[in-house]
């Protein structure tokens, strides 16, 4: 390898769509001329445990096949993990937590067992709620770790993941709107501490 | 010209059985190859694929849908894992000696107990003496890559043997990644028509399929069985240099991997061997001359190729994902070693198992063996030949 990839991982709860989001990620970077991994750890999931992804983007093919200990970003779909696991564990100083709450990145950081890298906030439930009428956090979440990673220029991310809609909901279009008003919402008010 | 775009693995080797069009398959789901059978049965459903796609209760029936249609003289494909695989064995047996070229994607998965759904390659190295050749994957792209190439080496008629196209469950079955896909026109003239020369229904010579093989017989299908599978390394070679005619990805037993003036190597199968590029990498970077033998074809084994390949380093650790409980090691390690044997000069070897039930391999991980290997070279003791690494404690 020539250059180090971009690692993430993602925490979320079995049924959020933290693996979706994931994968989302990994089609949104390949789009844009990347090499990516995207992969769940897999473990005996049922709805509501805890349950972690992994994305690796570069320049050029990454052929290490192991877990991400060592993360750039960390996207936490559910707050109430950060009671229960090590969000920050390993997370490089130099990168940033995304997590999805009401609450101001003043207000997390004295929940992340010290981490002083950047922490950003997002109310993904609110704006899944307003957008689609549901608590699917994953769409939000997907357009914060966008915008606070930089993996992927927004213009271009915005662009491609219509099309992606477009092709995903080809049997419900009227899905389709309230899917990118959720993104571009989510890349407005992401909240930097 | 050839597609790029992003897949897992088993959306890759569902794919290719797409571009294939098989006529039968059995159709039974397990983790982690479940996807493989879905994805496949959206294809059907899309009128993509003319595939008779047979719905069976177990995987010992989906292995006998394929011995049934592979004798009538069709192309039968499946796909399984873990104790889907060991539910067959019985039927793995029969194929092979049937000499019937059924093509099985096993997604390698851990054998209980535990019950664990994770990667290992307990499964397949269980069946290693079934008489399958057996083709090993990195990635999602060796996957797709050894698949399309599986037919036309079991279906050779210096071959006709069934063939295991393995990767690793979860790793690489669910970790989508870049791939590179052929056009399937391409991909039809690749792989050709099947067409047998015995079978089941040929009307003007029918064959018996079955029959009981006494004493006077036995000996000599099982002797026919073992020629075949000697003729199969050209086979093997023969596709792997025609498929990277046709792609620029050529194929071999194994991939020597900075091995040439490596003093120290590991040797090992599947996904790990991406992990232990990089850790090579790093090690060369140092000036340390660290190598790496990934093996694609563990049936048959390459046994002068590897012998020859790794005679000239000091020392080496054979890295096996499966315990057999020999109570000396896992049968990679016990293969390569024996292969060894008869080179004057050989390294010093050691046999690690790791890995197992989804234990998580790490470049940290290697590099605790090429320092392991390092002492080796240094002290010329092999120290303990058999060892564990990932496990607590």
């Amino acid at each position: 390898m020539t250059e180090n990839p971009v690692e993430i991982r993602w925490h979320g709860r079995g049924g959020q769509g933290a693996k979706t989001a994931c994968l989302l990620l990994a089609d949104a970077a390949f789009s844009s001329g990347k090499y990516v991994q995207g992969f769940p750890e897999y473990g005996p999931e049922r709805m509501g445990a805890p349950v972690t992804a992994y994305n690796r983007i570069s320049d050029t093919r990454c052929t290490v096949h192991s877990n991400i200990y060592g993360p750039d970003y960390v996207i936490v779909v559910d707050e109430t993990l950060l009671a229960s696991v090590d969000v920050t564990h390993g997370l490089s100083e130099q990168g940033a937590i995304v997590v999805n709450t009401s609450r101001s990145p003043e207000e997390i950081r004295p929940l992340l067992n010290g981490y002083a890298g950047q922490v950003c906030t997002i109310d993904a439930r609110r704006i899944s709620e307003e957008t689609l009428g549901k608590n699917f956090p994953n769409t939000p979440m997907l357009a914060a770790a966008v915008k606070v990673s930089g993996v992927v220029a927004p213009e271009r991310f915005i662009a491609d993941m219509e099309a992606s809609f477009q092709h995903k909901f080809a049997h419900k279009p009227q899905v389709i709107a309230g899917n990118m008003d959720a993104l571009t919402k989510s890349m407005q008010e992401v909240r930097f501490g | 010209m050839a597609k790029r775009d992003r897949l897992s693995g088993n959306e890759a080797v569902a794919y290719a059985m797409r571009q294939i069009d098989p006529d039968v398959m059995g159709a039974f789901p397990i983790t982690p190859s479940t996807e493989i059978p879905q994805y496949f049965a959206q294809y059907v459903a899309d009128g993509l694929v003319h595939t008779e796609y047979v719905t069976v209760e177990s995987e010992h029936s989906s292995m006998s849908t394929c011995i049934g249609a592979e004798a009538a003289g069709a192309r039968a494909v499946t796909a399984t894992s873990s104790c889907g695989l060991a539910l067959m064995w019985e039927l793995l047996y029969v194929a092979a000696s049937y000499r019937l070229p059924v093509t099985l994607a096993c997604v390698n998965r851990a054998l209980t107990g535990p019950i664990n759904i994770n990667n290992d390659h307990s499964d397949s190295m269980g069946a290693r003496d079934t008489g399958w050749i057996q083709i090993y994957a990195e990635n999602n792209q060796e996957a797709y890559d050894n698949y399309l190439q599986a037919m036309p080496i079991g279906e050779n008629p210096a071959v006709r043997l069934p063939v295991m196209v393995c990767q690793d469950g979860f790793i690489t079955s669910h970790a989508v990644e870049n791939i590179e896909l052929c056009e399937d026109a391409e991909v039809k003239a690749f792989v050709g028509e099947y067409h047998p020369e015995h079978y089941l229904l040929k009307h003007e010579n029918p064959l018996a399929v079955g029959p009981y093989g006494i004493s006077p017989y036995y000996m000599e299908a099982k002797v026919g069985q073992a020629e075949a599978m000697k003729a199969a390394k050209q086979a093997i070679l023969d596709v792997g240099r025609r498929f990277g005619e046709m792609t620029g990805r050529s194929y071999g037993f194994f991939e020597a991997y900075r091995l040439e003036d490596a003093e120290l190597a590991v040797v090992l199968i599947g996904s790990s061997a991406g992990t232990a590029r990089a850790c090579v990498d790093a090690l060369r970077e140092q000036g340390r001359k660290a190598g790496m033998l990934k093996l694609r074809v563990f049936r048959p084994f390459p046994f002068e190729e590897i012998a020859a390949a790794l005679s000239h380093c000091k020392a080496i650790a054979i890295l096996d994902k499966c315990e057999s409980f020999s109570a000396a090691g896992g049968p990679l390690g016990a293969e390569v070693r024996a292969a060894l044997y008869g080179c004057k000069e050989r390294p010093i070897a050691v046999n690690y198992v790791y890995g197992l039930g989804g234990r998580d391999f790490r470049v940290e991980d290697c590099e605790t063996i090429f320092h392991a290997l390092e002492e080796c070279a240094a002290t010329g003791e092999t120290g303990a030949p058999y060892r564990h690494i990932g496990q607590r404690g």
